[in-house]
Formats: C-alpha cells, sequence, structure tokens
C-alpha cells in the first residue's frame, strides 16, 4: 500500500499535454499536484445514471428549520447587510460559547477565544495554515474526510495517514499514533464522530491518545462537526475536554450537520487565544467575515433551535438502526457506527474491491454510494453509505444492496 | 411504567407519519424487540388512542366541485348534560366530519363536506340552525387547503441536494 508520505515524495509529474496545457507553468506546484478527489469522479458517474437512489450525499436530509430561515429573511428586511467584526458577531461568540459549554463541557472566552468561520471548512484551512511550516507532518486517521490532507499539502506540510481498522470499530488507537509519529511530527487532525466511518471516541478512549500527544508535544486540530450525532451510550466527548489537552486543541465544529444549515456556510473554530489570533489573521485578510445572514441565523439556532436539533438527532438514530440492520441483512458485515449519519459496511465478502463494487451497485443496483477507498488509508473494501434520506428510500435501497449482493456472491460461488 | 410511556409515543410518532409501517420496521427503527412493539400497538389501539388509520387525501385533486365549510355555532347548553347532547346531534351527520367545543366567541366548530355550496348551505339551514339550542351560525367555506394534519399539500422543497457530496 502506498503511504501518503510515498505520495507526497513522487508528486512531481510532468503537466500533461492539454488543449490549456501551456498554462500550467504558471501554476504553483503544490496546486497542481493535488489529485482530483476520487469522490469527484464517481460524482460525475451518478450524475449521468437514471433512477437511482442515492446513499452518497453527506448532508442532512432536512431543509434548514423554518425559524431560522425566517429569522434570517427578518433580519434582511432590517437591513442586517454589512459586515460585522472580524471574529464575529459578539453575540454569536457568546451563544457559541455557552452552548459548548453547556452541552460539552468545553469552556471558551467568547471575546479571544472563538473564531466564526465560513463552514468548518475554512476553521480547518485556517488552522493548519496557521500551524504548517513547510516540511511539517499532519498525522490524519483514516479513513477520513477527504480534505484534510490536500488542505496540508497546499501549505506545505506532509499529511501522513494513520490507518484505522473496523475490528477496533474504526478507533484511533495510541499504538497507531505513537508508531506514526517521527522528528517531524507536529499536527494531529481528529475527525470523530467520524465521516465516514461514523466511528465515535469516548473519554477513556481519549486518555491514552492525549498521553502520547502530551510526550511528542503535538497540536491537534479536532473536527467535531458531528458532535451532536452521537448515538452511543455516553455523549460525544470533546478531545478539548480531555485531561491537559484544551490549549494543545483547536475545537473546530459548525452548524451544518446539527442544524441542517450546510448552505450557510457556518462554522467556528475555538482555542488558545494566541492560536485564535493568528487564525484571526488569516481570515481578515482573506473574508474579512462570515456572512453575516448566516451568523444572524446561526444565533436563532442556538438560540431557539435545540428543541428541534434533538428531534433531527432522534430521528437519525432510528435511521442508522434500520441501515444498520438492513445491510447486515443484505449479507454484509458491519460495524456498530455510534456517530454522524453514515454506516461503513465491509464489502470484502463479495470479493470485489469498492471501487467496482460501488459501479456495479449503481449500473446494476441502481443504488449510489460512495468507495471506501477514496477516504484514505483503510477504506479499501468499505462502502460509504449515508442513511440522511427517507425511511422509504432506505428501505428500498436496502432491498436492492440484498439483491445486488446476493447476486454477486452468488457468481462468485 | 415510564418506560412503556416512552415506547408508545415513540410509536405513536411513527405511525403519525406513515400508518403503513410494520411492527417489524418500528421495531429496528426503535431498537425495541417486535413482540413489545405489537403488544403496545394492540395496546394503544384496544384503549383508542389510535383511533383509526386513515389516509390524508388532498380532495381538490380527486373531485373540484367538493366543498369544505367550517361552521362556528353558538348554543345554549343544555341543563346537566352541557354540550354534549347538542353536540351529538350535530356530530351525528355523516356530511359533519369533525365537532370542536371551542372557548371564545362560538361554542362549536363544525367542519361539514359537500358536493357542492348549495348542499352545505342546505344542511345548516334545514339541519343546523333549526335544532332548539342553537342560537347562531357562521358559515366559512374553505377556498384552499394548503397544511393539513401536519402535511403540506404542495411542497416546494423537494430534495435539492447534490447526489454525492464528501
Amino acid at each position: 500500500m502506498i503511504t501518503n508520505r510515498e505520495l507526497n515524495e513522487n508528486s512531481t509529474q510532468q503537466p500533461s499535454d492539454s488543449e490549456h496545457g501551456s498554462m500550467e507553468r504558471y501554476l504553483s506546484p503544490l496546486v497542481r499536484d493535488i489529485k482530483p478527489s476520487g469522490i469527484r469522479k464517481f460524482f460525475d458517474l451518478v450524475s449521468a445514471s437514471k433512477d437511482i437512489i442515492t446513499l452518497g450525499v453527506g448532508e442532512p436530509d432536512f431543509v434548514t428549520p423554518w425559524h431560522v430561515r425566517e429569522a434570517c429573511v427578518y433580519s434582511l428586511e432590517r437591513g442586517y447587510t454589512r459586515y460585522t467584526s472580524n471574529a464575529g458577531m459578539p453575540e454569536l461568540r457568546e451563544a457559541i460559547s455557552s452552548y459548548l459549554k453547556g452541552s460539552f463541557g468545553t469552556a471558551y472566552d467568547p471575546e479571544k477565544e472563538v473564531l466564526v468561520t465560513v463552514g468548518g471548512s475554512e476553521a480547518i484551512d485556517l488552522a493548519l495554515r496557521a500551524l504548517i511550516r513547510p516540511g511539517d507532518e499532519v498525522l490524519v486517521p483514516e479513513p477520513c474526510y477527504i480534505s484534510y490532507s490536500p488542505i496540508t499539502s497546499i501549505g506545505g506540510g506532509v499529511p501522513i495517514g494513520i490507518e484505522t481498522f473496523a475490528k477496533d470499530n474504526f478507533k484511533l488507537t495510541a499504538e497507531a499514533l505513537e508508531n506514526s509519529i517521527t522528528p517531524k511530527s507536529k499536527v494531529l487532525i481528529l475527525c470523530y464522530p467520524s465521516n465516514p466511518t461514523g466511528a465515535t471516541m469516548t473519554a477513556e478512549d481519549w486518555i491514552p491518545i492525549a498521553k502520547v500527544v502530551e510526550k511528542h508535544d503535538l497540536i491537534v486540530i479536532s473536527d467535531e462537526i458531528y458532535a451532536e450525532l452521537s448515538y452511543g451510550q455516553s455523549k460525544h466527548a470533546s478531545f478539548a475536554a480531555a485531561p491537559g489537552m484544551k490549549d494543545r486543541t483547536i475545537l473546530v465544529s459548525g452548524f451544518s450537520k446539527a442544524f441542517a444549515m450546510t448552505g450557510w456556510r457556518m462554522g467556528y473554530a475555538c482555542g488558545h487565544p494566541e492560536l485564535i489570533s493568528a487564525m484571526l489573521k488569516i481570515h481578515q485578510y482573506t473574508v474579512m467575515c462570515a456572512p453575516v445572514m448566516g451568523q444572524v441565523a446561526a444565533l436563532e439556532a442556538l438560540t431557539n433551535g435545540l428543541g428541534e436539533k434533538d428531534k433531527m438527532v432522534e430521528s437519525y438514530n432510528r435511521r442508522r438502526r434500520l441501515v444498520v440492520q438492513g445491510l447486515r441483512d443484505a449479507g454484509l458485515e458491519c460495524h456498530e457506527p455510534e456517530g454522524a449519519f453514515y454506516a461503513f459496511p465491509s464489502i470484502q465478502s463479495t470479493g470485489l474491491t469498492s471501487e467496482i463494487f460501488a459501479q456495479r451497485l449503481l449500473a446494476e443496483g441502481k443504488v449510489a454510494a460512495v468507495p471506501g477507498d477514496v477516504f484514505g488509508l483503510g477504506g479499501e473494501g468499505f462502502l460509504r453509505c449515508s442513511y440522511a434520506t427517507s425511511v422509504a428510500q432506505l428501505n428500498e435501497a436496502m432491498d436492492r444492496i440484498g439483491q445486488f449482493v446476493y447476486k454477486v456472491k452468488r457468481e462468485g460461488a | 411504567m415510564k418506560e412503556t410511556n416512552k415506547l408508545k409515543l415513540d410509536i405513536l410518532e411513527l405511525l403519525e407519519e406513515d400508518a403503513r409501517r410494520t411492527p417489524e420496521l418500528l421495531s429496528t427503527m426503535l431498537d425495541i424487540p417486535e413482540e413489545e412493539v405489537q403488544a403496545a400497538v394492540q395496546e394503544l389501539e384496544q384503549d383508542r388512542v389510535i383511533v383509526k388509520y386513515a389516509t390524508v387525501v388532498n380532495e381538490s385533486k380527486v373531485n373540484d366541485e367538493k366543498v369544505t365549510a367550517l361552521i362556528e355555532v353558538q348554543i345554549t347548553p343544555e341543563r346537566g348534560r352541557g354540550f354534549e347532547g347538542i353536540a351529538e346531534r350535530i356530530y351525528r351527520y355523516p356530511q359533519v366530519k369533525s365537532v370542536f367545543l371551542m372557548s371564545g366567541a362560538y361554542d362549536l366548530l363544525v367542519e361539514v363536506d359537500g358536493l357542492s355550496l348549495k348542499e352545505v348551505a342546505s344542511f345548516v339551514s334545514d339541519k343546523l340552525s333549526p335544532i332548539e339550542s342553537v342560537l347562531s351560525t357562521k358559515t366559512h367555506f374553505i377556498l384552499k387547503k394548503y397544511k393539513q394534519n401536519g402535511i403540506i399539500f404542495e411542497e416546494h422543497e423537494e430534495d435539492r441536494r447534490l447526489m454525492i457530496s464528501p
């Protein structure tokens, strides 16, 4: 298996002879060498297909709750159309601060430790840019969300994947982390609950990880965008709340998943004032501030939307059970995903690779799901199935997957 | 006992969304053994908590002429029986779809279906108004139903998500 480190070292391929090939000489090699995401290729394939049910969507099926949309419309009518303070409206930063404290026990000073960003994505970009010097290694447990490695590379860092396994429910282990550390290791990116595996980490799980982080003086970017979507026995455990980790952690989250606000692009970062102020520097020169309408809506979501959020979470949990059961009934091994809205079944029993399985499932079974290999190390042999889709569609999709798996296994027999 | 109530509430919520959901499906979604779900549904039916599994129909797509009226009715309560007797005299008519006892400016709100305006008008003048204790009626015809039982009839918020996203 090729590691990210090797990929990065071998990434000096020549520009291709396309019609616009001559322009490539202007491009920064850091950007030019980033490979198109595997998800993009699959997207094109799915877009050309008809009558399919898609389990490939990485966003809630709920539309943003009406009261949130209405608050935004009302604010526009009252003329809320101007820049806000760079770090975000003070009321919103205060609301974020007290929400985090109330929900996850992590306390941040709204004045100096909270930064409102254009989605969680911007927060991750800012954090990496603020931290990385060329050559720094950034540790990323995989399979994971697809943007950490490219953003790291653009910043001149070297992404190092840490493979996680179904037998561990795709949790990060202290051993695996320890084994990936070199003198160049600087940043660890965590994303739990995990897209694509649905894995979660408990407060106990964090303790040995925190020890390794401390021992090697790492700094952590903890992407907790799916925090609210945790279905296990214990509530979501923020890495920032692990012993001694608050100052070492840049907590990244946002409104997209829990409040069904993907298109608003509202996120935030919280952390040590010196780190947040470094990130704010980049933020103010690049985007100035997050859009005011989004900020007003986010404030409404935190002020009056927690009840509706709980209902949505309950609804995901019910569909989660349905899909996990459905996939197992279809003859696929599926670990218990305790967070986010993804199941990540193994398709190894079919003898197909993730890519072939996903392509054939699309063509023959009329169901779209994302092949696990696009999410990095350890993703091969798995399939990401989002259950943010109606119960009726999920039922039909499970039937179709069952028939398809049966057919494939019979071929192989 | 509290646990049972939570289960029943969950079941009601899921059946109100879609009454055709099977006990097997409810059992999976709620992570409760199927027999327990079945027993709870049976109890809900016996206690008439679940009164009926009905279908919400957008009538305007079935019959354009059909009309529905909401009628405000003021009545004099009967000694000893209050509003019950008169309410029953009204709700026994098959064309009466619903009857609510209301607080405020009138007493009963009566929903009446008819094949035409005339049919509803004659129900009011021939049947409803002549009832002794009925003091007055005010008939409002429904022109269009946008939403009923929490269901929006003409949903404009279809799924606009990309088919695949990271």
